[in-house]
């Protein structure tokens, strides 16, 4: 077990090593002139322009820019932001923007299991029922068609509606539950759908038929058997869902402009703010790494059956 | 000891004859995999008539530019012809720039069924393979698994953005976007699969049996794989178009000259307070296509499982 989790954390800093190295060098690979506002390009004259790169340190060769960014990471230091919020600190930024995308996120997420996981199980309960092809309906609808529509219509129906209003406001809780609802809803459908597949895979089996031959009533077949482990492929992937909510989405975050960090990582790149692209990337390879391992760890607490020698190996499903 | 015979009937040890019609009902020799697919796949009338709306709408963009003279593009120079409603000259109204969302439609569904088609057969293609050769050679498993988690982890829109840089926003650069992380999701996916099916009871059966290899490929192993495959492609391409009008919403799509239908989307998006007619109809041609598609894609996977078959 010990000698496992030192492996598995040896190569999951390898895989963040990689991926920050990578996205350092594509970064350079951007022409010069992106690190400009527009303003400033505008007004600076030439030599003016070569000073203001030299001082960023993007002159220089990118093993130099690249053992900077170390030893200030070494040190807690992010470096600032360059274009996107001139001059401030990576880290304040962040820590500015974090909570909203949090927040909503672990809300949305509640729901979403507490929701799908109902939904779920009514479906597998209810097999082939009118329950079940309604909540087809509604999974095939919100898997199909691309969420910028539906979360649109979302937004201007519901608000015209219900009178609520049609942007975020920090200090009216009503604004709230749309962005919440919105930001659940294919939450819901993905453990409904699979949490149906999962429990009508374990109804086919030996013991749950067994089970039934012993005469169990079907509800304590349903909940002790086959909802205990058709759960077992889901836990997997609770860690990571729950790390990477702080990476916000940016669809819903646009919509109802909320300040979160949904958009933040698209306008770093287009307007080349290297460090804030680094620190991001950082953050999430670093929690997205984290997650998967921890959901490693998680289903093998979960089902005693599976043994973490053996988890790598298999490399689970896909 | 010695035991005794009883009397027993001597009719019952008369040979049986030989019925031809009771050996085929349990005849697995002359089971066709495909043919059997088929069949599960259209037995179900809703199966049948997703697969006749996606034929009606894809012939129909393909079509319309070649039958219609009507040009998606023309500005109408008179302010009348602007965002008017939809009438019998024009089926779904005019844009902002008096431009006919009928033809548009059909145009921008061209458009993104070719983007979602190429898509497809690129990720299906080199994700297939990779995938073969992750799960077959068992040294290539630590370079592949590594190389997943770093694609899986770097940022789409970085490749994005930098791609915009070096090919331009356009057709061939969100295909290459999508594509490079893309495949590796369906590399992984055959690779699970080949793992399970290589290893599986029946063909180490067969393998003992010494049945040759292309035998065991063709018979054993591909009929899994392919009909996987269709299914991963039918789902690519709602994917596809999905993921165009994402782009489109974030700035990345295809330059906004081109029609397609996300641009359609992001454009009757912005009108749609004052014309909501510019962004539902567009929108309904769309939703069907991807519906039709996702259905289509899961019942055929379905059928496709010998499981169902019986």
């Amino acid at each position: 077990m010990f000698s496992y989790i030192v492996k598995r954390l040896g190569q999951s800093l390898l895989t963040v090593a990689i991926v920050i190295v990578s996205v350092f060098l594509l970064l350079r690979l951007m022409p010069k002139n992106g690190y400009f506002t527009r303003e400033d390009y505008v007004s600076l004259d030439k030599e003016a322009r070569t000073a203001y790169l030299r001082n960023l340190g993007v002159l220089d060769d990118p093993f130099t820019q690249f053992s900077r960014f170390m030893s200030g990471l070494a040190k807690g230091d992010l470096g600032r932001s360059i274009t996107v919020y001139p001059r401030s600190p990576v880290l304040e930024v962040i820590r500015d923007k974090a909570p909203y995308s949090l927040w909503f996120g672990l809300a949305a997420l509640a729901l979403s299991m507490g929701l799908g996981l109902g939904l779920g199980i009514l479906m597998a309960r209810y097999k082939d029922s009118i329950v079940d092809g309604l909540g087809t309906l509604y999974v095939t609808i919100v898997r199909a068609i691309p969420s910028l529509i539906w979360l649109f219509f979302i937004q201007q129906w519901v608000t015209a509606l219900l009178g609520w209003p049609m942007l975020f406001y920090e200090d009216r809780p009503i604004s709230w539950i749309l962005p919440t609802i919105s930001l659940a809803l294919s939450g819901i459908a993905w453990y409904a759908i699979w949490l149906r597949r999962f429990m009508v895979d374990e109804e086919n089996r030996d013991y749950v038929k067994f089970a039934t031959a012993k005469g169990l009533a079907r509800g304590r077949v349903m909940r002790g058997h086959i909802l205990r482990n058709a759960l077992v492929p889901l836990v997997q992937y609770f860690p990571q869902q729950v790390l990477l909510t702080i990476a916000g989405s940016l669809l819903i975050e646009s919509i109802y402009s909320i300040p979160g960090m949904g958009g933040l990582l698209v306008n770093a790149i287009r307007q080349q703010d290297n460090p804030l692209v680094q620190a991001l990337v950082l953050l999430y390879a670093v929690l997205g790494v984290a997650g998967v391992f921890l959901g490693d760890l998680l289903m093998a607490l979960v089902d005693p059956r599976i043994r973490l020698a053996d988890a790598r190996t298999k490399g689970g499903e896909a | 000891m010695r035991h005794t015979i009883p009397d027993v009937n001597p009719e019952l040890f008369k040979p049986a004859r030989f019925d031809e019609a009771a050996a085929e009902l349990s005849g697995y020799a002359r089971y066709s995999y495909w043919r059997s697919t088929l069949r599960t796949f259209l037995r179900s009338p809703v199966s049948v008539a997703l697969l006749a709306l996606i034929i009606l709408l894809v012939g129909a963009s393909f079509l319309y530019p070649i039958v219609s003279p009507t040009d998606p593009n023309l500005v109408n120079l008179d302010t009348s012809g602007w965002n008017s409603p939809p009438s019998r000259e024009h089926l779904f109204g005019t844009d902002a720039l008096g431009r006919d969302i009928w033809a548009r439609t059909w145009y921008g569904t061209r458009t993104s069924m070719l983007l979602g088609l190429v898509i497809a057969l690129f990720d299906v293609g080199i994700g297939m393979i990779a995938g073969a050769l992750w799960g077959y050679v068992r040294r290539l498993d630590r370079f592949m698994t590594e190389l997943y988690n770093v694609l899986n982890n770097i940022p789409q829109t970085v490749f994005l953005i930098l791609l915009a840089y070096i090919m331009r926003p356009g057709f061939w650069t969100i295909v290459v976007a999508l594509c490079s992380t893309g495949w590796i999701g369906i590399a992984r996916f055959v690779r699970n699969k080949v793992l399970t099916i290589r290893d599986a009871e029946y063909n180490i059966a067969s393998r003992c049996l010494g049945t040759p290899l292309w035998r065991m490929i063709t018979r054993n192993v591909l009929p899994y794989l392919v009909s996987v495959l269709i299914m991963e492609a039918a789902l690519t391409i709602p994917y596809s178009i999905g993921s165009e009008v994402f782009l489109g919403f974030i700035g990345l799509g295809l330059p906004v000259e081109t029609v397609s239908l996300g641009n359609l989307v992001n454009q009757g998006k912005n009108n749609f307070m004052l014309y909501p007619y510019q962004l539902t109809w567009p929108t309904l041609v769309l939703s069907a296509i991807t519906i039709s598609f996702y259905i289509v894609g899961n019942r055929f996977s379905d059928a496709s499982d010998p499981r169902n078959h019986v």
